[in-house]
């Protein structure tokens, strides 16, 4: 029996000397399930990326990463297990400016061994067949600055970043509320692909509960999280 | 680490422009302080290459630093002279090897006249060892014969040949006149040397006494005129005086001995110098100075890496977001900082790198005419141990300083998280 990607268990988090963000009693992510998490802005969704990421630590409560207590883990330990286990995608400005698109893909490989090996060879290669997959082929384009690239195609760049070395989570903050509703479903769909492809358990978030359709699950944060952000 | 080092070269790279100018900020500030520093040295070398091999100047009783000057440097003059018997009963001591007896006091057009005999040419030493050479001619033989520096050849186009007056006392143009009527010709020309040797105008000390006949009272004699070259030579020459000698020991051991000795010389007062630690003791009076300068230029350094300082905290804000997706793919804070450290190594690594090829460059063209102008060797300053060390200093001060922002960063990384709201 294998254990989920994220099992949460009465978490508390607060930030320092304001009112709790943070309740939730229960949060389960299956490995290879692909969950939409709906919450609108100010629900603490960021927050709670942050907690799931290593970034931000619980007050109270359990939090398991791939069988991993993050609350046992010491924060370079949490590092670790960000840069082996994680892929994370933001809504927007996700590509370091001074690196090639193929020098952002490759990223993550830097910090992580264990993706590196994964990988195996060559990591250029690589990167160059997973951007092909989410359809950024053109020679031309991938020798652009990232900063030209269009947000769709920064986007897929990141989506590729977020799935090199095959991470078995990924985290995508409002990924596509920067891009049009066709360039959504597309994006969403080969993000998905590629999520299934690679066996990685995919948690989807964003306000727009329309995209719920595409995804195996959809959970509601209001309902998961009993503090009362933002009435 | 590698890894972060290319980071780190990438985010120079796409900051080019910003990047160059606080490159260009701190290689000159190198360069500076090296030019400083190699000028430094090279006018202390070529003060302390100035005499050497002789180990006692022996002149009339005055300060050390003046004995020095007037015998050495040809600078100031000599308040009293040693009798010419006095310096014989020196030179016939059994414990020196021999004696080189100068005299000064006349001058050619600006440029020192200076009386000896043969033995200045072999056993006058400059730098490390190093005897006078002839470039062209010979060394004086006549009473009317002259030897001269280099920068005389230079500077007054003379050649082998070439007739001479010298002008009593020192001034350029003296007003009581000149000893025109007893003409020199220039018999040889001495290769440079870089110290005062290469202006100063040679003859032989009967030379010396030879143009001040008629002159015994310090004033001309309206007589002097009419005494011609031939009268002269007829004259018995022997000097009354020298105004110092240099002296060689047969064995360095009874330096001290031989000092004292002739310091508490019985008749005639005198003073014997070690120009080693006269040449200390005038340099001491210069380090003053030379600290002051010194100071300046580390200063210089510290603006230059001030700057580096500067272009990275103007540019942590716009970097924040940069920061923040490096944390998320993984880079622990460790990373953030040490990719600013690395950022601010490098700049002053590759800074101070550009300032020691830049001042190289400026000495292979600029030291041949400073050494002709000013007699400032420049020549033993090739790239060195100066400018190794002050390559490592920088790039070591740049690391301490680009931790001031690695710091700042640091701290923000961890409380950022993963998302910022910008």
């Amino acid at each position: 029996m294998t254990d989920p990607a994220i099992q949460i268990e009465d978490l508390r988090f607060a930030w320092k000397g304001a009112e709790p963000v943070l309740d939730v009693p229960a949060f389960t992510l299956a490995r290879g399930e692909r969950l939409f998490l709906r919450g609108p802005s100010g629900s603490g969704k960021s927050t709670l990326l942050g907690v799931i990421a290593g970034v931000l630590v619980a007050d109270a409560g359990r939090v398991n990463v791939l069988g991993q207590e993050l609350g046992s883990l010491s924060s370079a330990a949490r590092d670790r297990m960000r840069a082996d286990h994680l892929g994370v995608i933001f809504q927007m400005f996700n590509l370091v400016p001074y690196l090639s698109v193929v020098g952002n893909v490759t990223l993550p490989l830097k910090f992580s061994g264990r993706r590196r090996r994964i990988v195996g060879g060559d990591a250029d290669e690589e990167a160059r067949r997973l951007l092909g997959r989410l359809g950024l082929t053109d020679e031309a384009l991938l020798a652009r600055r990232v900063s030209d690239l269009s947000v769709g195609q920064q986007q897929r760049v990141a989506a590729a970043r977020a799935l090199i070395g095959g991470p078995e989570i990924v985290i995508a903050d409002e990924p596509t509320s920067a891009l049009d509703s066709d360039a959504r479903d597309r994006f969403i769909e080969l993000l998905s692909e590629e999520a299934a492809r690679t066996g990685a358990a995919l948690l989807f978030v964003s306000h727009d509960a329309s995209l719920a359709r595409l995804f195996d699950r959809a959970v509601d944060l209001a309902e998961i999280n009993r503090a009362g952000v933002s009435a | 680490m590698r890894a972060i080092l290319s980071l780190a070269w990438n985010s120079l790279m796409n900051r080019k422009g910003s990047v160059i100018l606080t490159l260009v900020a701190v290689a000159l500030s190198v360069a500076l302080f090296l030019g400083v520093e190699k000028a430094r040295t090279g006018a202390r070398d070529g003060f302390e290459n100035t005499i050497s091999g002789t180990d006692l100047i022996v002149g009339a009783p005055t300060g050390t630093v003046n004995l020095l000057l007037y015998s050495v440097f040809r600078m100031g003059n000599a308040t009293a002279e040693v009798s010419w018997p006095t310096y014989e009963t020196i030179a016939a001591r059994p414990d020196i090897a021999w004696t080189v007896p100068i005299s000064l006091g006349d001058s050619h057009r600006g440029f020192r006249v200076l009386g000896t005999t043969e033995a200045y040419f072999d056993h006058y030493k400059y730098g490390r060892g190093q005897a006078l050479a002839l470039a062209e001619g010979v060394r004086f033989d006549d009473v009317f014969d002259a030897v001269i520096g280099a920068d005389v050849a230079r500077e007054l186009g003379y050649e082998i040949g070439s007739p001479l007056v010298l002008s009593h006392g020192l001034g350029a143009a003296n007003l009581d006149g000149g000893h025109e009527n007893r003409p020199f010709r220039v018999v040889g020309i001495l290769a440079p040397t870089g110290t005062p040797v290469d202006r100063t105008v040679h003859v032989s000390l009967e030379a010396i006494t030879a143009i001040h006949v008629g002159w015994e009272t310090g004033a001309k004699n309206p007589l002097a005129d009419t005494i011609d070259e031939t009268m002269i030579r007829s004259f018995d020459l022997t000097p009354k005086s020298v105004t110092a000698i240099f002296v060689g020991l047969k064995q360095k051991g009874t330096i001290l001995t031989t000092r004292r000795a002739i310091n508490t010389h019985r008749g005639e007062p005198l003073m014997a110098i070690i120009p080693g630690a006269a040449l200390a003791e005038l340099w001491s009076v210069t380090a003053f100075a030379e600290r002051a300068l010194m100071a300046v230029s580390v200063f210089v350094i510290a603006v230059g890496l001030v700057s580096i300082l500067t272009s990275i905290l103007t540019s942590l804000n716009e970097r924040r977001r940069e920061m923040s997706i490096l944390r998320a793919v993984g880079a622990r804070p460790g990373h953030i900082f040490a990719l600013l450290v690395l950022e601010a190594g490098l700049v002053g690594f590759l800074g101070a790198l550009v300032g020691i090829g830049l001042i190289h460059a400026i000495l292979l063209v600029a030291g041949p005419m400073v050494e002709a102008r000013y007699g400032v060797s420049l020549a033993g300053t090739g790239p060195g141990l100066t400018d190794l060390y002050t390559l490592l200093a920088v790039t070591l001060a740049a690391l301490v300083i680009g931790m001031v922002p690695a710091w700042a960063a640091f701290r923000r990384s961890l409380a950022d998280g993963l998302s910022v709201k910008l």
